[in-house]
């Protein structure tokens, strides 16, 4: 570059000899400040590839002097976390059910980790506010299939209904239609009876007679002689205003036909006691709870 | 292309864009303003470093300090007055009534902020009082700094005991201003033991270099290149407010006492200024007063003095410089009375802002309520309806208990007919008026149910009402939401 010495008039700067249409490129020297801060960067990151954990290897990667790791930070962290609620929580899981609710500082902790522990295992199927969905039932209602005390929501989070677990909810509601027992118009008139039951309006030419007979012979044992359900059984109570599936004479048909047995989980392995606990009374303050 | 001769470039040459500090040795000087300048700094000063050890009984259980911000907690007390976070807008009302007060100062006598008050003077005065204490008057100084490397010894001690001695005020000032933050003799004890929070230390690590460095170098340059005030202030002032004055009416032409007396003895007129320099030499700003009003002049008075000394010792009256306004000067000149308008529609109008909005402030402290209520209503469902085909409502109730005693309240709702209403976790023997107990000096968060029949509230939504009755007390608080049907 030696031979380039031509000199620009308007700036007193030398070119590099580079040119374009006539245009030349100025040799304009970058600020000294600005190269070196770039070689100190170049320093600096030669420091640290060093101290942090910087080269992929195949299987690995390099560590750094001091094995720093963010993982390690979230766990510490997290133990950290978990030490600060420590005290509280084993507070939480000593205490009576009925009491928790009673102490304020005791709800308001129950009520905190159960939101967020709802949010996490519940909500997907129940909602982010336990208001339920078809075949999901809400829990903010005072309806319960398996009893509404907390001892009974407890033991409801804790083994499930039909979830394999040995002390599960069982007895699910037989496929009347599937199954064969009951025929296609003694279908349409017991769906008609529940709706009677409930005081919803009945089909046309429904048998009053006939649907009483075919619901004592096949459902009261169960929902009971007059419909009020058995919450030993997870047999809903048929007079009130709140439907599961749906009380419409189709969807009612449906049911008495194929049945109903929805499942949920047991969590009594996945969480720990004073968390089933702190889900539990927020299940119960939601609203519904007896 | 033709080679053209080379462009020339027009740059204004406005010169160097910073001018190198003056620095600045200000004379020591008796009188008047200098008398009023010190009493005004012990009071500042004092109430400053004394006010945190102020004690005031608030009863048992709530801080015993007479002002503090208790940021942990939320809350700041100054004497009587407790105030929550969300009371911060009295803050404003006490800022706009600090503005309109600098406001009235300003069109009464100029500057008073800057010269008296300011903490930005009353530090630099003190530091400059230091300064003269130990390396003496301005003469000396000037010699002493020109004279750079002799009595080597002797100088070095100097500065280190003015540095030592400044430093030592700059840590008062920082310590004095984190005691306002937490219990002041607990913490004067922890700090001596070095056992206080990191965070004080960090506090008056911070207000130590600051006020070391605004007062002990910045000085003048803080208040002629930093502070907004002299800019404000002149848009502020107007022909009747008093600023310090040299009043030239009487002043020129300036000249020695010698040269005066043949002048005025030959009939030519001659001031009674004879330019001395000592306005200058005491200006704590470095200028000269006799170049009229301007940026640089905190007006603190300290040339009145200065002159007047000089006006005592060669006869002539007192005043050449003192607080006056153009309007005199020319009355004076055409030989009329001058005259003092205190009292002008001005004047008038920022008292009486100050009074408005101080009065608003005042009502607002004794009305407000020492218990409130806010409502937020569950979005999730928003509405339940039950077995029984009634209706339920939940709500998120915040109940603040202002007083420094527990208080029982009772919960009522109006709105939707033969409603009921249930706190989540509360075994009241009210069943259908629940009360609780509220902490002393906390807020207290409640699980609200409203439960109604379906077919009495067939509207899709109804405004409801919760109102707190305070049982013993009888005050009452409300806030409003509706009673939606699913």
């Amino acid at each position: 570059m030696a031979e380039h010495h031509e000199i620009d008039q308007v700036t007193g700067t030398t070119t590099t000899g580079h040119q374009w249409d006539g245009i030349k490129e100025l040799n304009t020297p970058l600020p000294r400040w600005w190269v070196i801060t770039f070689y100190i960067t170049i320093v600096w990151a030669v420091g640290y590839w060093i101290v942090y954990p910087s080269w992929p290897l195949l299987t690995t990667h390099t560590t750094g002097l001091f094995g720093y790791s963010t993982r390690a930070d979230v766990a510490v962290e997290l133990a950290n976390l978990e030490k600060l609620r420590g005290d509280k929580m084993v507070k939480l899981g000593a205490a009576p059910l009925a009491e928790i609710e009673r102490d304020p500082a005791l709800l308001a902790l129950a009520r905190a980790r159960g939101k967020t522990v709802f949010g996490d295992n519940c909500a997907p199927c129940h909602g982010s506010g336990g208001a339920g969905a078809k075949g999901y039932p809400n829990l903010n209602d005072d309806e319960w299939l398996w009893g509404g005390s907390l001892d009974q929501i407890l033991q409801t989070i804790q083994f499930g209904v039909r979830s394999g677990h040995a002390k599960s909810h069982e007895s699910a509601m037989l496929a009347f239609g599937k199954e064969g027992v009951l025929k296609k118009d003694q279908i349409v008139t017991v769906a008609n009876h529940v709706r009677s039951l409930a005081g919803l309006p009945t089909g046309k030419g429904f048998n009053a007679a006939e649907g009483a007979k075919i619901f004592a012979d096949n459902c009261a044992s169960c929902h009971g002689d007059a419909g009020k359900g058995n919450q030993e059984l997870g047999a809903p109570d048929l007079t009130d205003k709140i439907w599961l599936y749906g009380s419409d004479e189709a969807t009612l048909i449906e049911t008495v036909s194929n049945g109903r047995a929805g499942v949920m989980p047991a969590w009594v392995e996945r969480l720990d006691p004073a968390t089933l606990k702190a889900l539990a009374v927020y299940v119960h303050s939601l609203g519904g709870g007896k | 292309m033709t080679k053209s001769a080379p462009i020339e470039l027009q740059f204004d040459d406005d010169g160097p864009l910073y001018v190198a500090q003056k620095k600045v040795y200000p004379q020591s000087v008796q009188g008047t303003f200098r008398r009023i300048k010190w009493g005004l700094m012990a009071v500042c000063l004092g109430v400053y470093y004394l006010l945190p050890f102020v004690r005031w009984n608030r009863g048992v259980g709530a801080p015993d300090q007479a002002v503090l911000v208790d940021l942990p907690n939320s809350r700041f007390y100054f004497f009587f007055i407790e105030l929550w976070p969300q009371e911060v807008y009295y803050f404003t009302g006490l800022l706009i009534v600090a503005a309109l007060t600098l406001f009235l100062m300003n069109s009464v006598g100029g500057r008073i902020w800057c010269g008296y008050l300011c903490p930005q003077t009353v530090w630099t005065d003190l530091f400059y009082a230091v300064e003269r204490w130990v390396e003496g008057d301005r003469r000396e100084r000037m010699r002493k700094d020109a004279a750079r490397g002799t009595r080597k010894l002797q100088r070095f001690a100097e500065i280190v005991l003015k540095h030592s001695i400044w430093l030592m005020i700059a840590w008062w000032t920082g310590g004095a201003w984190v005691l306002y933050f937490n219990d002041a003799p607990t913490l004067v004890k922890q700090l001596v033991t070095f056992q206080a929070p990191m965070l004080a230390y960090i506090w008056i690590a911070i207000l130590t270099a600051t006020t070391y460095l605004l007062a002990g170098f910045m000085r003048e340059q803080v208040c002629v290149y930093m502070c907004p005030w002299p800019r404000i202030q002149a848009a502020l002032t107007d022909e009747w407010a008093l600023n310090v004055t040299y009043k030239y009416d009487r002043g020129e032409k300036r000249t020695s006492l010698k040269k005066a007396n043949e002048l005025r003895a030959s009939g030519v007129t001659a001031g009674d200024c004879i330019d001395c320099y000592q306005c200058v030499a005491v200006c704590p700003t470095g200028i000269d007063i006799r170049d009229g009003s301007q940026l640089g002049c905190i007006q603190c008075g300290l040339c009145i003095d200065a002159c007047d000394t000089v006006m005592a010792k060669i006869g002539r009256e007192p005043r050449l410089i003192g607080y006056d306004n153009d309007i005199n000067i020319q009355r004076r000149q055409a030989g009329k009375p001058p005259i003092y308008r205190i009292v002008r529609p001005r004047t008038i109008v920022y008292t009486v802002l100050i009074a408005a909005v101080g009065a608003i402030m005042l009502y607002a402290l004794m009305t407000r309520s020492l218990l409130d209520i806010n409502v937020l209503h569950d979005r999730n469902p928003v509405a339940v309806k039950l077995s029984d085909g009634s209706i339920r409502n939940a709500y998120t109730v915040r109940l603040l208990n202002k007083r420094g005693f527990d208080r029982v309240i009772a919960i009522d709702i109006d709105g939707p007919v033969n409603a009921t209403v249930h706190v989540v976790g509360a075994d009241s023997v009210t069943p259908d008026r629940p009360m609780i107990v509220l902490g002393r000096d906390q807020t207290t968060e409640l699980r609200l149910l409203v439960t109604a029949p379906g077919e009495s509230n067939p509207q899709k939504s109804i405004p409801v009402r919760f109102r707190v009755t305070d049982i013993g007390l009888g005050e009452v608080a409300s806030a409003t939401d509706n009673f939606v049907s699913p």
